[in-house]
């Protein structure tokens, strides 16, 4: 499409200003055209009032004494911090918080390793393994937990009953203090290794063909080839992985509140959990900033850990 | 004619290449290969049988569900007896609606607000360019979790507690769609704005008509992200609904769990209808949906 000889050397854009408008109207409107003001307004209006403003009010209320239904509000300074410092329930729930993140990240991460590879060897039935491995994420957390509980019940429960048939003693899945931790890790577990199993599986799938080819031609075994063709290509991914879960099991809040609501005791009560309590059980909003701050450094940190190693091993 | 034939040769040659790479990876004997299937299978049965199992039980009786030792065919038959009761109660075809407008609005807005903005960081010039882009991945870390306590304040501020505006509306916020978008937007040539711009189109243009229909595919991914996510959404929508009218379906079952008491039965009929939906969008989209957690899930890299 060649402008025709004397047209201005600019074409006049498409949908441009009709004619027969002011001048000042239309240079504003060509200059609008070209604004990314009406790209980025909607944006900058949902981060700014559902992001920015409560990440800033949040700030000044965990320098407050607010309650649940506004009162007080007056300024307190760094108390609230330092009650959480001492706060023998702050540093509890902090540790079952590490506790389950340390224990569902190994088998997030190896069970759903060993899925995709699994998968990934192209025996048949993949439809079917892809069904059974990804369809518990899919499930509302409602369902997981109404069926785990069913499964977890003491006297006619499916897992004391399995149990029972090696002839050993029935477990307090969920009562008792020294095992519901691993209850609720177990179901975590089974619900959302899923999403790492694709992860893996997507990964799988870019790594050259002709690298198992070469492999092959030295003659190198199946066991050979995962050791040392696979597993290698991998790497990146798990750094990926490692990182998302650890802040996913981190933020653990649904399935606990849920299956056991933090007991027995305190046995299985989260960060988040103790948040979610101080500030809508106990009305102490302040006091539940506070602690949300505390934690958000926590994930800070553990995200800028990451970022540090990752740029370390590249560099 | 035409078509199927395509279709069966299409289908072929993925047999073909999966059968190849099957032979790349575990070697052409047996041995490995029989390993490998029955630690498939295996695994599949164990995450299978909590499902099954459930699923079972939904259609016993109530003293059936109970019964030791448990069986796999119930004394008295199987029975729609807990479909039937949940359905006449109403409650959970509510939840189910609310659900689905509310993931289904989640949807369309988180991706026309993320969309035009990725669209500008990606493509267009403007001063703090650089700083919006950095302020999108380091909101991808704040966990929304921790917004709750100022967000219900605000909520109260704006008399939207219990409406389902306040549900919907902190949940447009998704810093990695936009990231992930952005990306995406990166790698398509410039050659075509280039082209675009000098046959006089405005960046509104280009964006409608070239750079989005060229999306499509992410954009889909990243709508059943969405849709999933907020299909699923359990925190927030529990602490600003009371009014079960208004609750989603993770946010209801549950109550069934106290107004019923211990009827298993019951309740896990009410997990299975709870579960449905998802199921089918699976069993419809389980390619797209293999590539929206393989493109979303890696948008941190």
């Amino acid at each position: 499409m060649s402008a025709p000889a004397g047209a201005p050397a600019r074409p006049r854009a498409e949908g441009g200003p009709p004619p027969g408008l002011p001048g000042a109207v239309r240079r504003l409107w060509r200059r609008s055209a070209d604004s990314p003001a009406p790209f980025l307004l909607p944006f900058l209006l949902v981060y700014t009032l559902f992001l920015v403003w409560p990440l800033l009010s949040g700030l000044w209320m965990s320098f407050t004494d607010i309650a649940l239904n506004g009162a007080g509000g007056a300024f307190v300074g760094a108390e609230n911090y330092a009650e959480a410092l001492g706060d023998p329930l702050v540093w509890r729930t902090l540790g079952n918080t590490v506790l389950f993140t340390l224990l569902t990240t190994v088998p997030l991460v190896v069970i759903a390793l060993a899925m995709a590879v699994l998968v990934q060897t192209g025996l048949p039935g993949q439809w079917l393994w892809r069904l059974s491995f990804f369809l518990p994420f899919l499930l509302p957390v409602a369902t997981v937990v109404l069926v785990w509980n069913f499964l977890y019940v003491e006297d006619f429960g499916l897992l004391n009953q399995a149990l029972g048939l090696f002839g050993a003693e029935g477990l307090g899945w969920l009562t008792d203090e020294s095992t519901a931790m691993w209850s609720v890790v177990l179901t975590t577990v089974w619900w959302t290794v899923g999403f790492n199993f694709l992860l893996y599986l997507a990964a799988l799938q870019s790594i050259p063909g002709h690298l198992y080819e070469a492999a092959a031609l030295d003659g190198a075994g199946a066991w050979a080839r995962l050791r040392h063709v696979t597993l290698p290509q991998l790497r990146g991914t798990t750094a990926v992985v490692l990182l998302l879960q650890v802040l996913a099991s981190l933020k653990v809040f649904d399935q606990i509140y849920l299956l056991t609501g933090g007991g027995p005791g305190e046995a299985t009560r989260s960060l988040l959990l103790y948040i979610y309590d101080v500030g809508f059980t106990g009305y102490r909003f302040g006091y539940g900033a506070a602690v949300s701050y505390l934690f958000l450094a926590l994930v800070l940190g553990v995200a800028a850990l990451q970022l540090w190693i990752s740029a370390r091993r590249k560099g | 004619m035409a078509a199927q034939s395509i279709r069966s040769a299409r289908r072929a040659e993925a047999a073909r290449d999966r059968a190849r790479r099957r032979d790349l990876i575990l070697g052409g004997g047996r041995g490995p290969r029989i390993a490998a299937m029955s630690a498939l299978a295996a695994l599949a049965a164990l995450w299978l049988a909590p499902m099954v199992w459930a699923l079972i039980t939904s259609f016993k009786t109530e003293g059936d569900a109970v019964a030791l030792p448990p069986a796999l065919v119930p004394e008295s038959g199987f029975t729609l007896e807990q479909y039937r009761g949940l359905f006449a109660a109403g409650n959970i075809q509510m939840w189910m609606f609310n659900s689905l407008v509310i993931a289904v609005l989640v949807t369309l807005f988180t991706i026309a607000v993320a969309a035009p903005a990725a669209f500008a960081m990606s493509r267009m010039d403007f001063r703090g360019r650089t700083a919006l882009t950095a302020f999108t991945v380091a909101a991808i870390v704040v966990p929304p979790q921790l917004l709750i306590v100022p967000l219900f304040r605000q909520m109260v501020w704006l008399d939207l507690v219990d409406t389902h505006p306040a549900v919907i509306l902190p949940q447009l916020v998704a810093p990695v769609i936009v990231f992930v978008l952005k990306r995406f937007f990166d790698a398509v040539p410039r050659e075509l704005d280039e082209a675009a711009r000098m046959d006089g189109a405005s960046y509104g243009r280009l964006f409608v008509s070239v750079i989005m229909p060229l999306s499509r595919p992410i954009l889909a991914a990243a709508s059943i992200f969405v849709f999933i996510t907020a299909w699923n959404n359990y925190l927030w929508p529990f602490i600003v609904t009371t009014d079960p009218a208004l609750m989603t379906l993770p946010v209801g079952v549950p109550n069934i769990l106290d107004s019923y008491g211990t009827f298993y039965a019951s309740q896990l009929a009410a997990s299975m209808v709870a579960a449905a939906p998802m199921v089918i969008v699976f069993m419809l989209f389980q390619r797209q949906i293999v590539d929206s957690v393989a493109t979303t899930g890696l948008g941190g890299r």
